[in-house]
């Protein structure tokens, strides 16, 4: 060890920050990988989409339920699942588990921000969930219900936008929540009340026009719906192009809040911080 | 310069008692008793660039917890610290990318990937050049002797093989400051040993500052000349080992080996009473004003094939030290 104190590699900001990116990138999809058997079970695992198809399907079998015929249901729920296995993050747990036994503590001394690197770690997966699950749903949608799905080039650069903006909401919401963990021990209670109510407002059960029209309105004022339908409803151009970008304009407000509460939360929080164990 | 600078350290967590039952389970689930620990009280210490300290203490005296707020885990209650200059409350990055806490109980290798994908994580994350890090990786494999186990997935390697490459993950981005936490808690006597010098040597050619606390005296004889004593989350000594030593146990063990058997009675006669004997040797305990003429007696009368004079044993005159502090009113 000849060197008494090493110097930094002479990059600038940006490519510093892309190269540290990058091997975190890296990283987090071979540990990915060495998860595989338990990764399948999870993809597995996320077929409520899937029942809620059979499901709506046999309801609208002789005849359209609201304005969703069956084929209609076919592709809603197919993209549903497509944006779900996108979109789908666990940090929450994660975030929890690491700040009561003290892991958090490994983190905290990297001169990295722990959020960019949960956020790798997250999105690390997305490759490996869409290998093995997007060409069944895709060729299943396209084979079964293609005339479904918008022909708007428009439409469809908002979805992916809506997506990965689907993902920022869910992302930065268990941020808030988890960092919420650094107060309380636990806050996995509070984000199964978050999940209840995704799982009734996001359009993960059943489309939201389903709902009277009241209580549509007061949903669409959520960011339970920018989580989920928002997306989906944009690939089968149910919304105007006017619409869907105010929607994503307004989703993205959403991430954005999330993240800066999110931030606020987590300084506050390490104060409060014990790093138990070791 | 002082590498770090503690003044007036105070940390207090607030604790949750509960006695056991289902009935102080339900209670506390509506009022919960919360105790106020006083893990660090007043605490006060300066450490300065290049110098290796042990930080002393029994369980839950407050050694952990005051490395915690040095490396920035954990924000005082009270006080002013500083390392190499900054407060690390704010964990700027200048001070993250010097420092390192090394904890022999938790790790940042990656559990299910080779140790080598921790290094290459330190030093994309630590910023460090690829021509430094590959020259600093091959003198800490050489020096660690980990050939064989970076290619291996941390799971499958044994509880020493770990912590060596815990001590090369930590030190890819030769941090000047290091904070270690009982380093070789579980690791056999030849493992102790190599990461004992391992530090010693990565220290002198560093110039970087060390401050550890360890279980084991020999960590603490052979690395740390100061040591800071703490107990009950006071500071209790502060200054050279030597000095604690000849502090709480000035006198000295003298053991005599005979190159036939000596009478008990003549030997009792010549040294005083012995701490233990047999015809062939005799441990004696004597204080530093009778102990030259005691041994030049034994010399002329008694037939002396070796003899040796030695401190007490480290783990004693701590167990005395704090026997006698907490006598103290």
């Amino acid at each position: 060890m000849t060197a008494l104190a090493l110097e930094p590699s002479r990059r600038g900001g940006a490519a510093r920050f892309a190269g540290v990116v990058a091997t975190l990138a890296r990283i987090a999809f071979a540990v990915a990988v060495a998860y595989r058997s338990q990764f399948l079970v999870w993809i597995l695992a996320t077929n409520t989409p899937l029942v809620m198809l059979a499901l709506w399907s046999s309801v609208a079998s002789e005849a359209p339920f609201g304005q969703f015929g069956q084929r209609a249901f076919v592709a809603y729920f197919l993209v549903t699942l497509i944006v779900r296995l996108l979109t789908g993050t666990w940090v929450v747990w994660e975030m929890n588990i690491e700040i009561k036994d003290g892991t958090l503590s490994q983190r905290l001394l990297r001169p990295v921000h722990p959020f960019l690197v949960y956020a790798i770690d997250n999105l690390a997966a997305v490759p490996l969930r869409a290998i093995v699950s997007l060409p069944v749903a895709a060729v299943v949608l396209l084979t079964v219900a293609r005339s479904e799905l918008t022909r708007d080039p428009v439409l469809w650069l908002v979805a992916a936008l809506a997506v990965l903006g689907a993902w920022l909401i869910s992302f930065t919401a268990m941020l808030a929540i988890g960092s919420l963990g650094l107060f309380w021990e636990s806050s996995i209670g509070l984000w199964d009340l978050w999940f209840s109510l995704y799982f009734v407002f996001s359009g993960y059960l059943f489309p939201l026009a389903l709902f009277p029209e009241a209580i549509h309105r007061w949903v669409s004022l959520s960011p339970f719906p920018y989580t989920l339908a928002f997306p989906v409803e944009t690939m089968l151009g149910m919304t105007s192009r006017a619409d869907a970008l105010e929607g994503l304009a307004k989703q993205w407000a959403y991430g954005l809040g999330f993240l800066v509460l999110a931030l606020a939360i987590w300084r506050r929080g390490l104060v409060r911080y014990a790093a138990y164990g070791g | 310069m002082a590498s770090v600078s503690v003044e007036h350290l105070v940390k207090h967590y607030l604790v949750h008692q509960r006695p056991p039952g289902i009935l102080a389970a339900l209670r506390s689930t509506f009022r919960r008793k919360l105790d106020t620990v006083r893990a660090v009280d007043d605490v006060s210490f300066n450490i300065e660039e290049g110098s290796r300290v042990g930080f002393l203490g029994p369980n839950g005296a407050g050694k952990t917890t005051t490395l915690k707020v040095l490396a920035g885990l954990l924000h005082p209650t009270s006080g002013e610290v500083r390392v190499l200059g900054m407060d690390p409350r704010s964990r700027p990055v200048d001070l993250l990318r010097s420092i390192m806490l090394v904890t022999g109980q938790k790790q940042q290798l990656l559990w299910d990937l080779p140790p080598v994908e921790t290094f290459e994580l330190n030093r994309a994350v630590y910023d460090v050049a690829r021509i430094d890090y590959t020259r600093t990786l091959d003198e800490l494999v050489t020096l660690l002797r980990l050939e064989d186990l970076i290619r291996k997935p941390t799971r499958q390697l044994s509880l020493g093989e770990r912590m060596k490459c815990e001590l090369a993950a930590a030190l890819i981005h030769s941090p000047k400051v290091l904070f270690l936490d009982e380093p070789t808690i579980g690791l056999d006597v030849s493992m102790q040993s190599i990461v004992r010098s391992f530090i010693r040597s990565y220290s002198d050619r560093h110039c970087a500052t060390v401050l550890l606390t360890s279980h084991y005296m020999e960590d603490v004889a052979a690395l740390t000349p100061r040591v800071l004593v703490i107990d009950r989350g006071k500071l209790t000594f502060d200054g050279a080992l030597s000095d604690l030593v000849r502090r709480t146990r000035p006198d000295k063990l003298v053991t005599l080996s005979f190159s036939s058997p000596v009478d008990p009675a003549l030997l009792a006669e010549v040294t005083g009473p012995a701490m233990e004997s047999s015809p062939f040797h005799a441990v004696l305990q004597l204080d530093g004003a009778t102990m030259k003429d005691t041994v030049a007696r034994a010399l002329a009368r008694l037939p002396i094939l070796d003899f040796k004079v030695e401190d007490a044993p480290l783990e004693e005159v701590l167990a005395d030290f704090f026997a006698k502090k907490s006598a103290e009113p």
